[in-house]
C-alpha cells in the first residue's frame, strides 16, 4: 500500500519497475497514469512522443497528414554524409512501433484550451483529447520563394526550389530543365528568405548553406559534365563535417563558389537564366547564364505553429517562432505551465539539433508531469 | 574630334559565359589545389611584395578564375617566389606552383 500511495503522487515513476507492477493492481495504475498530447508527427514529434511513452506515460500524437514523417519524407540524402532520410524515417517509425505509441493521423485541431491544469484539445470530427501536459511540435515551412519576386520563382519555369530539387532526386528520375534538356550550368542561390528584411526573415536558416553544397554535388554526381555555381554571402559551415564537404565540393567536384547575393535573374529566349550579382570579391557586378537556378528556401513558422500558438495563447519571438523561456537555458519549456516545444517551431534546426531538443522536451514535460517545479529556478529580471 | 563633353566607359562587369578561361583551365588542370581557395586574405596579409606593391594573391586567382587576362598579367609580374603565402595558406594550396603555373599558361597561350 505504501507503493500506492507513492503511485498517486508520481504513477509513471513507479510504474517502470516491472515488479512492482506485479505487486499492485494495474488498473490503479492507468486510471492515474499521466497524459500528454504531443502535437505534429515530424522528427520531433515522433521522437519525443516515443521516449514520453517508454516512460511510462499515456502519449497521443497527432499529425494532420496521413503519415508521420514530416518534411522528411520528401528528403532523399541528407548533410553532410549523404545517408538517406528514409533510414531516419525507419529509425523514428521503429520507436513508435516498439513503444507502441497512439497515433491520431488526419487529425485537425480546431481548438486547444487549458482548464484548471488539464488541456482539452478539440478535433474537426468531433472528438476531445484530454491531457496534463501538451509538447507542441509543429515544426516549419519552407519559405514562399514567390515573394522573392526577382529571383522568377513561378514566372520562369527553370527556377526551382531546394526543395523542389530534392524531389526530383527522390523521384530518380533524370535532372532535365523544363523542356527536357541536360543542363550544363546550374545555379544555386544562398539565402532566398533568409537574412532578408525585405520579405520580413531577418534570421539566418542555418541548414541552406550546407544543403547547396550537398545539392551542387549531387548535380555533379548525377550529370556528367555539369557545371554548378553557388551564389553566396557568407558560407556557414558550422556544423561537424560541413567544412569537410564544402572542401569536398571544391576539390572533388569543382563546384564554383561566387561570393554576392544575387540582384536578379531574367528568362532568356531559350528558356535559360541570366543571373545579376555583384563579385563582391573581384569587386565588379557579374552576368552569367544557367540552364537551371536553385534557389535555396529557408526556414520559417509553419501555418501550424502560428495557429495552435495562437489557441493555447502561447508568446512568439520577433521571428513568429515560438518565444522559449529562456533562450538558454528553457529552450523547450513555453510560457503556459505545462506546454513544451521541442524542434522547428522555435528556431530552424538541423536533424541532429531536433533529436537532442525531442529527447530534451520528453525530458522536461516528464519533470513538469513528476511534480518538478521547472521554473523554480529562473531569476527575476 | 569635337569634344562635347561625352566619354565612354568600357564595360567592367564580368560575363562569365564569355570569359577567357585558358589560364584558369591550365591551372587547374596542373594544379587543382587552386579550387579549394577560400579567399580569406592570408596569402595577401603576409605577401613580402605586397608591402612594396599592390600584389594580391587573393585577388590574383580570383582574377584568374573571371578569365581577365590583362590583371592576371599585370599583377603576376610582381611576385618575388618567397614561398611565404605557402606557409601561411590555411587551405593547403599550393599558392607558388599557381603562381608557376598561370606564368606558364601565360607563356604557353603567348598571352
Amino acid at each position: 500500500m505504501e507503493y500506492l500511495e507513492c503511485l498517486k503522487y508520481s504513477p509513471s515513476k513507479y510504474f517502470r519497475h516491472s515488479k512492482l507492477k506485479a505487486l499492485i493492481n494495474v488498473n490503479d495504475i492507468i486510471m492515474k497514469q499521466k497524459k500528454v498530447i504531443v502535437i505534429g508527427g515530424g522528427i520531433s514529434g515522433m521522437e519525443s512522443s516515443t521516449y514520453l511513452t517508454s516512460m511510462g506515460y499515456d502519449v497521443v500524437l497527432i499529425e494532420q497528414k496521413d503519415k508521420l514523417g514530416g518534411k522528411l519524407l520528401k528528403w532523399e540524402k541528407l548533410f553532410p554524409t549523404m545517408s538517406m532520410g528514409k533510414d531516419v524515417v525507419n529509425f523514428l517509425n521503429k520507436g513508435i512501433d516498439l513503444a507502441q505509441v497512439k497515433v491520431e493521423l488526419n487529425a485537425k485541431i480546431i481548438n486547444a484550451v487549458k482548464e484548471g491544469n488539464i488541456f482539452k484539445i478539440n478535433l474537426d470530427d468531433g472528438r476531445v483529447f484530454e491531457s496534463d501536459a501538451v509538447l507542441v511540435t509543429t515544426g516549419y515551412d519552407v519559405f514562399d520563394a514567390r515573394k522573392k519576386e526577382e529571383y522568377g520563382y513561378g514566372i520562369y519555369d527553370n527556377v526551382i526550389t531546394s526543395a523542389e530539387l530534392e524531389e526530383k532526386f527522390l523521384s530518380g528520375n533524370d535532372i532535365l530543365t523544363n523542356s527536357g534538356k541536360v543542363p550544363k550550368k546550374v545555379g544555386f542561390v544562398h539565402c532566398v528568405g533568409s537574412r532578408d528584411e525585405k520579405v520580413g526573415n531577418v534570421y539566418c536558416s542555418k541548414v541552406c548553406c550546407v544543403t547547396a553544397v550537398k545539392q551542387a554535388i549531387e548535380i555533379k554526381e548525377k550529370i556528367p559534365g555539369v557545371d554548378a555555381y553557388c551564389f553566396y554571402m557568407d558560407l556557414r559551415m558550422f556544423g561537424m563535417h560541413f567544412e569537410a564537404l564544402y572542401k569536398q565540393a571544391q576539390e572533388k567536384w569543382a563546384v564554383n563558389f561566387i561570393r554576392g547575393r544575387l540582384s536578379e535573374a531574367c528568362e532568356n529566349m531559350d528558356g535559360s537564366i541570366m543571373v545579376k550579382v555583384e563579385d563582391t570579391l573581384a569587386g565588379k557586378p557579374l552576368r552569367m547564364n544557367v540552364d537551371l537556378l536553385v534557389l535555396m528556401v529557408g526556414i520559417v513558422p509553419s501555418v501550424g505553429t502560428k495557429t495552435i500558438g495562437k489557441m493555447m495563447g502561447l508568446n512568439f519571438g520577433p521571428n513568429g517562432f515560438f518565444k522559449s523561456l529562456d533562450q538558454h537555458s528553457m529552450t523547450t519549456v513555453s510560457n503556459v505551465p505545462g506546454v513544451f516545444f521541442a524542434g522547428c517551431c522555435v528556431a530552424p534546426r538541423t536533424i541532429n539539433n531536433v533529436f537532442v531538443d525531442a529527447r530534451a522536451a520528453a525530458l522536461m514535460t516528464s519533470s513538469y508531469l513528476e511534480g518538478y517545479d521547472i521554473e523554480k529556478r529562473i531569476q527575476e529580471k | 574630334m569635337k569634344n562635347f563633353g561625352y566619354s565612354i566607359n568600357k564595360d567592367r562587369q564580368i560575363d562569365l559565359d564569355k570569359s577567357d578561361q585558358r589560364i584558369a583551365l591550365f591551372v587547374k588542370q596542373h594544379e587543382p589545389s587552386i579550387n579549394i581557395c577560400i579567399s580569406c586574405g592570408t596569402c595577401t596579409a603576409t605577401c613580402s611584395a605586397g608591402n612594396y606593391t599592390n600584389l594580391n594573391l587573393r585577388k590574383l586567382i580570383l582574377s584568374v578564375k573571371r578569365g581577365d587576362i590583362i590583371e592576371t598579367k599585370a599583377e603576376i609580374s610582381k611576385c618575388m617566389f618567397c614561398g611565404k603565402c605557402l606557409l601561411a595558406c590555411p587551405r593547403g594550396v599550393n599558392t607558388r606552383n599557381v603562381i608557376l603555373k598561370i606564368n606558364q599558361a601565360i607563356e604557353k597561350f603567348s598571352l
